[in-house]
């Protein structure tokens, strides 16, 4: 089981002719998606690569049947192209782009709530459920399938953490990169509760930065609702004060969005905090071992119980 | 990306909000010329962007032309030090002069995103020119708070309660709404990621005046504002950031001893974070990007090596699609061009993997290969201890 994307997702590219939206469509291809072609304006009814292309994402909805939008255009068109996918139904839109201006986001954000689409991203990896569907940009070798649901806010870091529950053989049902700007389509705490309802999911990996309220909300979200263990990291433990750490929305400012509050927070709904991120991998390990045991004081790992 | 004080009252006067009359001088006498024309007394102000100008004497009252020549001669070149300057300080090449204002009552007025929301929020508070993050931590009450519609902006009903919650009457409330109105347009229509008047002033004779202005903008946006990316000052970044910025590098100074160089921000504020866990410090985070291209890790060398407190340099790369022999190759190049000798621990992650780390070791430069984040992070924090 897994949550969001499977074999049987149909998949369509917008930006398929680009330089980056060729490269990925053909890796997510051999990697097995069932990638149906992509869109292009002005392209309609030629074959690129192999893929159909269609003028409108309506088109290819119309031909082909479309489970998810995968987006590649850059950033000026971007929020355009989310909003024509879900204008046409998609039910789950990826958006890869890195740079879309805020105030666009806030206008798809208000598009998005009257439509039935899900919006993944902007500026994220995307996701994958391991031996089944890859719709993005990550490595596919480094995964395996499994049990363990990963969510991030990051790509390399996310990679990494894979990477770790890989080598000590513990697979993943379904890692989904949420992005890292402040305003996005999906937040932790959707996936959090579809991870929670997915019973090929036995425990969840989360991993957050500084900035914003989002690792805040995901704890009070985990309190009240998840029941399967949960372990955290917080990336930017050593950031300095007002200054934008390479995401749009990793800053801290007013003293707000810190690494400490943010793993206080979690550590108080009873998610294992990992301090050192070379120990993520070892500590759900770990946390799997135990079982139910995570609620107990004693499962904070790798470090002092509170504060940073 | 953020501006100066002055060319924020420019582009706040063209979109209607009322700020004092003004002008920008570079010498003493320039400021007198401008105390001159503007009449009676003036306000010279250090432009540097930063806040707290005021208690690190930036900002002088002049009572005629003479007293503001005096003013720009104390201002101009100095190195004004407050809590939001480098330790070092900025120093000051311009000043503002303006006409002095007859303050009946200070008010603050902002607007930015919140992200929690996913729209804007003007924010006014009658507490104005105090430190706003003060206000909101001990009286949060006195914060008023209006939240626009994303797609239709702020209503004239929302700018009206926020007049009204200010305590404004008669004309200065018709004013204030107007201003505040006007605050938004300039907000949405330049891309801001903050807008912000503190203080916000009331005169003595009735007038709403942004009495001070900071417009800060988002970066993704400036693609549209060619005008904005035109105001940008050069003497306020460090000569790295203007480097890293040039070749796509996201590069942030720190004061610690081991330099960091990796791709992904997440990944970069992680391996800062296990660096000071293995008990050394970041000398930088530097983001490479995803991809780590040739032309960029020259650069990020380039970088990393002019920065005079870093003893040793950490790379950590997880490659994924990436080939490690194509990035070992790089490195090679890369510190062979710039005769680095500082020691360069290596972490990467990839296809080839072996053959990159073989390719390091056989080099001959003062490469060391690491097995994981971890060992990486131990390594380069000894060697940075021992090149001290």
């Amino acid at each position: 089981m897994s949550i969001l994307v499977d074999r049987s997702t149909r998949v369509l590219v917008q930006g398929i002719t680009g330089k980056e939206g060729t490269f990925h469509a053909l890796r997510c291809k051999e990697y097995g998606t069932r990638v149906v072609g992509g869109v292009t304006p002005g392209k309609g009814g030629t074959v690129h690569e192999g893929f159909p292309v269609w003028n409108t994402v309506e088109a290819a909805v119309r031909a082909e049947g479309v489970d998810c939008a995968l987006i590649f255009v850059p950033p000026p068109a971007a929020a355009d192209a989310i909003m024509e996918a879900a204008h046409a139904d998609v039910p789950l839109v990826v958006c890869i782009t890195e740079g879309v201006p805020v105030a666009d986001m806030v206008r798809v954000r208000a598009f998005l709530d009257r439509t039935r689409s899900r919006l993944i991203g902007p500026n994220c990896p995307g996701l994958i459920t391991p031996g089944q569907a890859k719709i993005g940009i990550m490595p596919g070798h480094i995964h395996l399938a499994g049990s363990i649901g990963v969510v991030s806010r990051s790509g390399t870091l996310t990679y990494e953490v894979v990477h770790q529950l890989t080598q000590r053989g513990l697979g993943q049902s379904t890692c989904v990169g949420i992005g890292g700007d402040p305003v996005n389509g999906t937040t932790f705490v959707d996936v959090l509760r579809l991870f929670q309802d997915d019973s090929g999911t036995a425990a969840i990996m989360l991993i957050g930065e500084i900035g914003g309220t989002a690792e805040e909300e995901a704890a009070a979200f985990v309190r009240a609702y998840v029941r399967k263990p949960v372990v955290g990291f917080v990336c930017g433990q050593t950031a300095p004060p007002g200054r934008r750490m390479g995401h749009a929305g990793a800053i801290i400012s007013g003293g707000k969005g810190t690494a400490a509050e943010k793993m206080r927070a979690m550590e108080g709904a009873g998610i294992t905090i990992v301090r050192s991120p070379a120990d993520m991998g070892a500590t759900v390990a770990r946390v799997l071992g135990r079982g139910r045991e995570r609620l107990m004081p004693s499962s904070v790992i790798g470090g002092e119980s509170q504060g940073a | 990306m953020r501006i100066h004080e002055y060319q924020a009252k420019t582009i706040l006067r063209e979109f209607g909000v009322p700020v004092p009359r003004g002008e920008i001088a570079q010498t003493p006498g320039a400021a007198r010329a401008v105390a001159e024309r503007l009449g009676g007394r003036v306000v010279v102000k250090a432009q540097v962007h930063a806040g707290g100008r005021g208690k690190a004497g930036g900002v002088k009252l002049a009572d005629d032309p003479a007293g503001a020549e005096a003013a720009a001669l104390q201002i101009l070149g100095l190195r004004l030090k407050t809590p939001q300057t480098p330790p070092a300080g900025i120093t000051v090449l311009r000043v503002l002069v303006e006409e002095a204002s007859t303050v009946a009552t200070e008010l603050y007025l902002s607007i930015t995103l919140d992200r929690a929301r996913g729209t804007h929020v003007v924010m006014a508070s009658p507490a104005g020119g105090m430190d706003i993050e003060e206000v909101a931590a001990t009286h949060p009450d006195r914060i008023l708070r209006e939240w626009t519609d994303p797609a239709l902006g702020l209503q004239a009903f929302q700018a009206r309660a926020l007049a009204f919650g200010l305590g404004l009457s008669g004309d200065a409330f018709k004013a204030g709404t107007a201003l505040i109105q006007a605050l938004f347009r300039a907000y949405l229509a330049t891309d801001c990621s903050l807008a912000e008047v503190n203080p916000l002033v009331v005169t003595r004779d009735g007038q709403v005046l942004a009495l001070d202005a900071k417009l800060a903008f988002d970066d993704n946006a400036l693609y549209r504002h060619p005008e904005i990316v035109a105001l940008r000052d050069l003497n306020e970044e460090t000569p790295l950031d203007v480097e890293a910025s040039k070749f796509g590098l996201n590069y942030v100074k720190l004061d610690g001893t081991v330099g960091c160089m990796v791709n992904g921000a997440g990944l970069a504020m992680a391996t800062m974070d296990i660096v000071k866990l293995a008990g050394g410090e970041p000398a930088n985070f530097l983001d490479v990007g995803g991809g780590a291209s040739p032309a960029q890790i020259e650069q990020a060398f380039r970088i990393l090596s002019s920065d005079p407190s870093a003893r040793a340099v950490f790379i950590n790369v997880f490659g994924g699609i990436l080939r490690c022999d194509r990035l070992a190759a790089g490195l090679i190049a890369a510190v062979r061009t710039l005769g680095l000798e500082m020691p360069i621990v290596v972490r990467m992650e990839g296809t080839n993997v072996e053959l990159g780390r073989r390719m390091l070791d056989e080099s001959g430069l003062n490469f060391t290969s690491a097995a994981d984040m971890g060992d990486g992070a131990r390594k380069a924090v000894a060697l940075a201890g021992a090149a001290r």
